[in-house]
């Protein structure tokens, strides 16, 4: 695991080679602020809600790889002063969908602070997220000696066909994707990094009912206390070392937790998959997007009689989907 | 006579500097200790920042460290100086920098005038305290701890261990009994200083140092010395988790702060603008008069480290995944399972709808997929009916099923035909019902259409399925509430064991069964059993199913429904 380790900090250290600093405000960012790393690829309409998202709930600096976007993100992202911005052309899949060069990013610039790790389209619900910043949660986690909080992702989608309604920049895009599913996830432990493997939810009840074990995985842990030590191992599904893996309780209790609400399903995401298909830079030859693209052309409907309508943090918790543990 | 206010302070010093103003500037001295860790540049200022105000000092510096003598050493110096420096203090409250007056100075300079000998001090003999870290009570007056307790745990643990095994016992001063409280308390000036002067203090202090985390014990010890007038609770409201680590207060809490009609909270978050400018603005903070009463506090907090060491009952999800046997309680509520029932009767599904108010289900685990009550695709929480996503982890199908519907009984059919997987699950659950009439299934079979070679293979193979799956339900570690009849024992009388099951599900409901469930028709299923024994096969699960027309009759005469009055 120790080699592991080691390689994976050796590839994030090569990766620096395939990444060119746009814009550096690193400078700014002061001993106890949070972080947030995140790679991107021509994002540009969601960039606006995205950042005042996390603004608002306490982010204090947003560091970006840029995988190469040609709709103006980069352009978008030079104009703000709390964001640093790095440039690859390099490929997504050679760099293990972005790990690499978010470990070699985490290492040099999040030691000793609480970093969030999150794709642009997903979005962190923790408890009393709507009367406490994340301080709060990082001050209480400090205080309670743990290092990494999960968040599990939930996919988020709209009734009735992905791309029958249109995301305006700016848009809250839980207003158009405003359902889920809550009961219907299916979890096994990995006895090798001691993680939890979550898969469900409509992504495999749509799209992988005949290959259950393909479908992708929704255990996340986003937010860690970094030390330039650590690594991410296949997207934030697990961290080395181990024991950072270890946010579930096996004696009977709850920890805390939280989630990430996954917008991936708006009408961006009919062009994103043809594009996706023939990039072929997404994980397992992007056969995930490739599952997306056979049944997107009968335009499935993601809904049914009992989805969910989101609410807040607190009907999560209630579904079981998430914990206050004991944080109260 | 006033109430003096003894702060010790570590970090957040710009609320510690609010809080010691909002006293100080309402005529109660304050002495504050700052921990020795606490750097000069920051120190300094703020030191300076308090020193518009008179009756503000500030005690020797000393390193703090939880659990160790340093902080009851600190309170000491700093109450000395109290006492030494302001006379008309009467009263002194050990505060620290975290805390937050909830209520109006005077309020509470009020109500100890009106109490002027009281003690308030939680202080409770070891044997009647229930929340001591690591388990050490009666141990931290007797055993040393040389070892840090955050810092070098594992050498801490070892050394208690081994104190434990060999025997160890330190002795404790005569007169003392050791006590256990809360570290904030409010003592008379007439106590404060009989603790702090008294001939023998050299002796206790010299005991103490040694006492592990002697903040919770050295004055809630002492204090029974020298004052009969004790009120055994601090006026403090402070929350522990079950690790021992204070609750900490945020905005949102602020109502149920103002309901508490408690004088001082800790711990505040520092970042918690909303609650400081509130509590301490004297002109919008309106308690008055009321005894404090921390009640709905306390079950809020009570209920939070429920949560964290119990959980939610049947409930698996990414930061509870229970390991085996440590689940209390493997499903988060009660479900019956039917086997062999759908064989025997028809529509039994339907008959069982109206006569329980629960959900019924088709066979669950039906290698077609899920029969989800009313052939829905999706059920409750959109679990899905297709089979293979269910069978890629049929537990958690199951238990997901009865976390979805809580509050509504789940009915299901089973039969050998069905994946066998969740048969330990089931027979080690006490929220599991399970009725089965064994070799039921052969009422299908004699029913089927298929040939007669392939009904004997059939056969074969669902009597060894249902043969392990009756073991399993007899073995030792079953915790669900089995019942098993052969075929030929149930349909001997069918309507007992049935209004047996559906009183056990819906208690409350006390009429008896108004209508049978219509057996099928078992005319010569007694030579089916027959041919198939002739066949080199032995239909054991059935029981002794009578042979030939005696068997008919008896299956005509139960065709009719009828009414059990």
């Amino acid at each position: 695991m120790r080699l592991r380790r080691k390689r994976a900090l050796w590839r994030a250290f090569q990766a620096r080679r395939e990444l060119s600093l746009v814009q550096d405000n690193t400078p700014r960012i002061r001993p106890d602020d949070i972080l947030l790393v995140c790679t991107l690829r021509n994002e540009r309409i969601r960039l606006p809600y995205f950042l005042k998202y996390y603004r608002d709930m306490g982010v204090r600096h947003f560091l970006f790889v840029d995988n190469d976007s040609d709709d103006g993100s980069r352009e978008y992202l030079l104009e703000q002063e709390d964001v640093s911005i790095w440039h690859t052309a390099g490929s997504y899949r050679k760099s293990l969908f972005g790990v690499h060069w978010m470990n070699w990013i985490a290492r040099k610039y999040c030691h000793g602070h609480w970093t969030l790790t999150v794709d642009v389209d997903e979005f962190f619900v923790f408890p009393f997220c709507d009367t406490r910043p994340i301080q709060a949660l990082t001050d209480w986690l400090d205080n309670s000696g743990l290092k990494s909080f999960s968040a599990m992702l939930i996919d988020m989608y709209p009734k009735g066909p992905i791309d029958a309604q249109f995301y305006r920049e700016g848009q809250n895009p839980f207003e158009i994707a405003e359902w889920f599913d809550s009961g219907n996830y299916m979890i096994s432990t990995n006895p090798e990094y001691y993680n939890l493997w979550i898969q469900g939810g409509p992504r495999a009840r749509v799209f992988f009912k005949d290959d259950p074990y393909s479908a992708p995985s929704l255990n996340k842990i986003p937010l860690v206390k970094w030390h330039r030590n650590y690594a991410y191992m296949h997207s934030t599904h697990m961290l080395l070392p181990r024991g950072l893996n270890l946010v579930y309780e096996t004696e009977g209790g709850e920890k805390a937790s939280g989630a990430l609400l996954h917008a991936k399903f708006l009408n961006t995401f009919v062009e994103k998959t043809r594009e996706e298909v023939e990039r072929k830079q997404h994980y397992a030859g992007s056969r995930e997007y490739l599952a997306y693209h056979n049944r997107l052309e009968d335009d499935p409907d993601l809904w049914c009689n009992w989805s969910e309508k989101y609410i807040n943090w607190r009907q999560l918790e209630i579904l079981g989907l998430m914990s206050k543990g004991n944080w109260a | 006579m006033t109430v003096g206010f003894v702060m010790l302070v570590h970090t957040a010093l710009h609320r510690a500097e609010q809080v010691a103003r909002h006293w100080a500037s309402h005529g109660c001295p304050v002495v504050i200790h700052v921990d020795q860790r606490v750097k000069k540049e920051r120190y300094q200022p703020f030191v300076n920042s308090l020193s518009d105000l008179e009756n503000v000092v500030f005690s020797k510096r000393r390193a703090c460290e939880w659990g160790t003598w340093s902080l009851v050493g600190a309170s000491q110096d700093a109450s000395e100086l109290m006492l030494s420096r302001f006379p008309e203090v009467h009263h002194v409250y050990l505060s620290s920098g975290s805390c937050l007056p909830l209520r109006p100075v005077e309020d509470l300079k009020q109500y100890l005038a009106e109490r002027p000998l009281t003690n308030f001090i939680e202080s409770v003999t070891t044997e009647d305290v229930p929340w001591t870290v690591g388990g050490l009570d009666h141990e931290r007056f007797t055993l040393r701890f040389p070892f840090s307790w955050k810092k070098q745990r594992r050498l801490f643990d070892r050394y208690v261990t081994w104190q434990r095994k060999v025997g160890y016992k330190r002795k404790i001063p005569d007169k003392l009994v050791p006590h256990l409280g809360s570290q904030w308390w409010c003592l008379t000036r007439q106590t404060l200083s009989a603790i702090l002067e008294d001939p023998d203090r050299k002796i206790y202090d010299t005991y103490f140092k040694k006492v592990w985390i002697p903040d919770e014990s050295y004055y809630q010890t002492l204090v029974r010395l020298y004052s009969d007038n004790i009120e055994s609770r601090s006026l403090t409201l402070s929350k522990f988790d079950y690790e021992g680590k204070p609750h900490i207060f945020y905005d949102d809490h602020l109502q149920l702060l103002r309901r508490s009609d408690c004088f001082v909270a800790r711990k505040i978050w520092p970042k918690a603008e909303r609650l400081y400018a509130t509590f301490l603005d004297t002109k919008i903070n309106p308690m008055k008069g009321a005894e404090p009463n921390p009640g709905k506090i306390d079950r809020i907090f009570s209920k939070a480290v429920e949560r964290r060491v119990n959980g939610r009952e049947g409930l698996y999800m990414q930061s509870r995944m229970p390991g085996h046997g440590k689940e209390h309680g493997k499903t988060s509520g009660p479900y019956s399972i039917f086997e062999g029932f759908s064989d025997l009767f028809e529509d039994f599904e339907g008959w069982l709808s109206r006569s329980v108010g629960a959900r019924v289900h088709g066979h669950l685990y039906a290698p077609e997929g899920a029969e989800f009550a009313g052939k829905q695709k999706v059920f409750s929480g959109a679990l899905s009916s297709e089979a293979r996503l269910r069978d890629y982890n049929p537990c958690g199908f199951l238990t997901s099923l009865v976390w979805n519907t809580r509050g509504e009984r789940q009915c299901f059919m089973f039969g050998p035909r069905d994946n066998q997987e969740i048969s330990w699950l089931v027979a080690t659950d006490p929220n599991a019902q399970v009725s089965v009439i064994s070799g039921a299934w052969a009422v299908s079979l004699f029913r089927s259409n298929m040939s007669f070679s392939e009904i004997r293979r059939e056969a074969a193979r669902l009597q060894k399925i249902e043969a392990e799956h009756l073991d399993i339900l007899r073995s030792r570690e079953v915790k669900a509430r089995i019942r098993i009849w052969t075929l030929a024992d149930f349909i001997e009388s069918p309507m007992e064991p049935l209004q047996m099951i559906i009183d056990e599900i819906a208690p409350r409901n006390v009429r008896r069964l108004a209508e049978a469930p219509r057996m099928r028709d078992l005319t010569g299923f007694g030579q089916f059993l027959q041919n198939l024994k002739n066949q080199g096969m032995k239909p054991h699960l059935m029981g002794d199913f009578p042979m030939g027309n005696e068997s008919d009759t008896r299956a005509r005469s139960h065709k009719r429904p009828y009414l059990v009055k």
